[in-house]
């Protein structure tokens, strides 16, 4: 039967720790770096409305050379708008080099990247050396499960950074991971063991991760649209609303099909364990009113009508069903799900 | 949907997709019944009453998950009935305890789907014919579109159109033009997805109709056999046929939990499993099953599921007569999960001159503890049986009424007379009214262990405590609509991946017939065109722009990359 090594299941309770800290100090390097980096409003709205717009800022041939107006250079008009937004920010830089921001500003940010790496690391060792210590998925408690949902989070945020360029949301990914693991620590915590019978199958694998993957990715989709509702126009050192509406769509395009797919993977899974693929336990209630929200999202930004303000607000109400649905849930409701082991 | 979402105009919400040849629905002005059903079929089947009706369907379950629901938790509804009649009283009118079959429930979800077909069935013909359809000419000004280039290369029409075929796209041409689109799959997939739907519910009511579910608490040592008879519980759909059961049968040889047995989660069990006998058929060979949570037993798509486990200990009753009366497993109920210390009923009909009613308790891990006995730990360590009480008199079994196997009816009880019971304070709920006056009863304070007997006063019998054994309750369900259910459901998925991720593009290529001088003229080069690329998606997002920049490098190698 499960072996149980203690020693590990400590060293996973202080890496924890150690994350928590990590993303807190990256927190406040990504914080000195809006504060006093760049605004990145204005560059930002120069890039939107590439061509004309950006020309009142930045020298003409930068703004040839990415957008391609109508002179046409050799097949000009093919830059994403990130790609854009970059190259106008480097020459924005040039521009106005007469105000440039203090430089530690952005090494503050750059650090800030590199502790929250840090900071994943031992945030992945820590689920690691728990799974290890008891021999099983490291997710089977509501504390494991928040755990893991947070590093979701975080890599989902350090991926698309990555790819997308989206540094500003740091300070506020971080902290809202650093507040989880904060939460699940003081309130969820259980002792590593093993799990009772009825998680003891390989759907475990399939279905949480699934689920947690994609409830990593409506986080960070979370997080911009507070940002995005909160935010003030004259804000002009916050991100800007299409970066947290292109970044929020984004991330939901992704986990979607990621969350319909959990969803899925339950039912086979209660196919199995409960006899029945489908029977209307609060959990599936909730992960289906979940489904419907984010499926009205989507279509929402789709509608003319209901493009920006309307849409944030529709993610967030399907951000809450899911929350609601991890944690109201299972302190409030109950059901058949037995990872709702909290401690008493 | 998004096709027709993005074009309808600000502000509007999502109408009648306008390609279907439907106009948005407008209230007819005179009242023709014929008029009135047509507005009454456009506006059902509109996109946005489709939607409405898809945030009515969610919104309509949450109270089934606020509410205890009668055939998941009935235990909590009949609590909610005894703590608050007059309130449970009136949220069982509006279904709340039936919500998931509640006639307002089955409301919106059969209008949903009546609106779901009425809107996907249209489409599929719109998309079936732009399936087929060319696509348009260019527009005059290319260089007006928000993905455009130009460049002078030898390229032909001709030449244009093979290499935008090369990469997919659909591809028409005319004089001095191409016309590419490429994307259709976006459209497909939206309609699979819909189309799934419908097959999702459709299963559903299949496993409704034509399946069945059924529960039956076996003894470890006997058998089942799938018959409308041996189940203690079954539910069968409308339209099943209860000679139609699968012939199978099996027995429970034995069952088998393990349990934490130390450290802080002592107790917390760890692997349950039934090792079963089975015959498939009648007739067919026997085959061993280790039956666990999880691995349910199939036998041609018939589902045997452990679901439950509790202890069954056996006793032997010898009546006054000094006959055998009862001689066999009792199977508890669990009264406390976390120890499995359990309550028992033991009835004997057949005990002379009086029937005989026996209450005991269960302790699979029996100790002392100031006074009292009780169970510490799940596993049967040390097994024990303790009585709390046994009466003489009539069962009340004969009246008709129907009993519960596992309590004595309450209204017997009373008139029975006590022969035994249990010092101290008899556990809530088994305190029987008891008769005062002469002839009280023995008390009885230590419990019995396996092996021991219990002699009852006045020569009424005995009571011996043989051994232990285990039950499982067991679930079973035949569901024809499960496999539908999960094919559907992946096609749902597959159809939502495609029209969330593939974008509806058009590419554009004019190609002048001679060149024409930009910056340095390349006149060395004979036959070079002047080409003009033009290209635009009609969903946003995404990154066309990398891939219009490949198309410009497929069209123009020598420009190697666009940017
Ligand atoms: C979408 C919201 C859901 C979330 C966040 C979720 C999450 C989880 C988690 C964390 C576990 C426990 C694994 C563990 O503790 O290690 C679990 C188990 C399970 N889930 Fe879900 N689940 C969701 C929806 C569903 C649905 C819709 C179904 C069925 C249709 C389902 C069926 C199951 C089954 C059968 C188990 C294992 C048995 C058990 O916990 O007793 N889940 N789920």
């Amino acid at each position: 039967m499960p072996v149980e090594n203690s020693g590990l299941a400590v060293l996973s309770d202080q890496l924890v720790l150690v994350t928590v800290l990590l993303y807190v100090f990256a927190m406040i390097g990504y914080a000195l770096d809006l504060g006093f980096g760049r605004p990145r409003s204005r560059a930002r709205a120069a890039g939107t409305e590439a061509g004309a717009d950006a020309g009142t800022e930045v020298p003409a041939d930068a703004v040839l050379a990415t957008v391609g107006g109508g002179t046409a250079p050799p097949a000009g008009g093919t830059t994403g708008p990130v790609e854009a937004v970059e190259a106008v920010e480097a020459a924005g830089r040039d521009a106005t080099a007469g105000k440039e921001p203090p430089s530690w500003a952005s090494r503050a940010g750059t650090v800030a990247v590199a502790l929250t790496w840090l900071g994943w690391a031992a945030h992945l060792s820590a689920i690691l050396t728990r799974g290890i210590s008891v021999n099983r998925w490291p997710w089977g408690n509501m504390y494991e499960f928040v755990v893991a949902m947070c590093l979701a989070a975080v890599a989902a945020f350090l991926f698309m950074d990555l790819r997308y360029r989206v540094r500003f949301l740091g300070a506020f990914v971080t902290v809202a991971a650093a507040l989880g693991l904060g939460f699940s620590v003081k309130y969820l915590e259980v002792q590593a063991g093993p799990v009772v019978p009825a998680l003891n199958s390989y759907w475990i694998a399939i279905h949480v991760s699934a689920a947690i993957i994609a409830s990593g990715l409506f986080t960070v989709a979370g997080v911009c649209g507070i940002l995005y509702l909160v935010r003030k126009d004259t804000a002009l050192r916050l991100p800007s609303l299409e970066d947290l509406d292109r970044i929020a769509h984004r991330a939901i395009v992704i986990s979607f099909p990621i969350w319909t797919f959990a969803v899925i993977a339950g039912a086979l899974w209660a196919d199995k364990a409960w006899g029945r693929y489908w029977g209307w336990d609060p959990k599936e209630v909730w992960a289906f009113i979940t489904w419907i929200a984010y499926a009205a999202y989507l279509h929402a930004r789709a509608t003319a009508g209901f493009k920006g303000r309307a849409a944030m607000i529709v993610q967030l109400i399907a951000f809450a069903c899911l929350l609601f649905n991890l944690v109201g849930v299972n302190v409030f409701i109950g059901g058949l799900h037995s990872y709702a082991e909290v401690p008493g | 949907m998004s096709e027709t979402e993005r074009t309808g105009r600000a502000g509007v919400a999502v109408e009648t997709p306008s390609p279907a040849g439907q106009k948005p629905a407008v209230r007819p002005a005179s009242f023709g019944a014929v008029a009135w059903a047509r507005w009454f079929w456009r506006t059902l089947t509109s996109m946005r009453t489709a939607l409405i009706l898809l945030f009515l369907f969610a919104l309509a379950s949450i109270p089934g998950s606020l509410w205890p629901q009668r055939g998941i938790a009935d235990a909590r509804v009949a609590q909610y009935f005894r703590d608050d009649p007059g309130l449970a009283e009136w949220l069982d009118r509006f279904w709340l305890f039936d919500v998931f079959r509640a006639p307002w429930f089955a409301a919106i979800y059969l209008l949903l789907f009546i609106s779901l077909i009425g809107c996907v069935l249209p489409r599929a013909a719109v998309h079936l014919r732009e399936l087929r359809r060319k696509p348009p000419a260019p527009p005059r000004n290319l260089v007006r579109l928000p993905h455009h280039a130009s460049f002078d290369a030898g390229l032909t029409v001709e030449e244009a159109a093979a290499r935008l075929r090369g990469r997919r796209y659909r591809v028409t041409t005319g004089p001095g033009w191409v016309s590419a689109e490429k994307g259709y799959l976006r459209e497909t997939g939206n309609l699979l997805f819909h189309v799934s739907l419908v097959g999702i519910l459709v299963a559903v009511a299949m496993g409704a109709l034509y399946g069945y579910r059924g529960n039956v608490l076996v003894v470890e040592g006997e058998g089942f056999s799938n018959t409308v008879a041996a189940y203690d519980r079954y539910i069968p759909g409308q339209q099943v046929n209860a000679e139609s059961l699968e012939p199978f049968s099996f027995t429970v040889d034995d069952f088998q939990a393990t349990y934490i047995a130390q450290g802080e989660r002592r107790g917390q069990p760890l692997d349950y499993s039934a090792r079963l006998k089975v015959t498939d058929a009648p007739g067919a060979a026997e085959r061993d099953y280790d039956l666990k949570v999880n691995e349910p037993l199939d036998v041609n798509g018939t589902l045997t599921y452990l679901i439950d486990h509790g202890y069954a200990p056996t006793f032997k009753v010898t009546d006054g007569k000094g006959q055998v009366a009862y001689d066999g497993p009792v199977p508890c109920l669990v009264a406390q999960p976390s120890t499995f210390t359990s309550e028992c009923t033991i009835k004997v009909p057949d005990a002379q001159p009086q029937q005989l009613g026996i209450l005991m308790g269960f302790l699979p891990s029996g100790v002392p503890m100031g006074g009292e006995w009780v169970s510490v730990f799940p596993g049967a360590a040390n097994p024990l049986a303790q009585v709390y009480g046994v009466f003489a008199g009539d069962l009340g079994l004969g009246n008709g009424q129907p009993q519960s196997v596992y309590q004595l009816d309450p209204e017997s009880l009373k008139k029975m007379k006590p022969l035994v019971m249990k010092a101290g304070e008899p556990p809530a709920g088994q305190k029987p009214d008891l008769p005062g006056g002469a002839g009280a009863p023995v008390t009885q304070a230590e419990p019995l262990a396996v092996g021991q007997k219990l002699d009852l006063p006045g020569g009424a019998g005995s009571i011996e405590f043989t051994g232990v054994k285990e039950w499982v309750a067991l679930q079973i369900t035949h569901d024809p609509g499960r496999m539908p259910a999960l094919v559907f459901s992946a096609l749902a998925v597959l159809g939502l991946v495609l029209s969330l991720t593939v974008r509806r593009r058009r590419v554009w290529v004019r190609v002048k017939n001679e060149a024409v001088a930009t910056g340095e003229p390349d006149r060395s080069a004979p036959g070079l065109r002047h080409i003009e690329v033009g290209g635009l998606t009609r969903t946003e997002g995404g990154d066309f722009g990398e891939e219009f920049a490949e198309v410009i490098a497929a069209l123009n190698p020598g420009v190697k990359d666009a940017r």
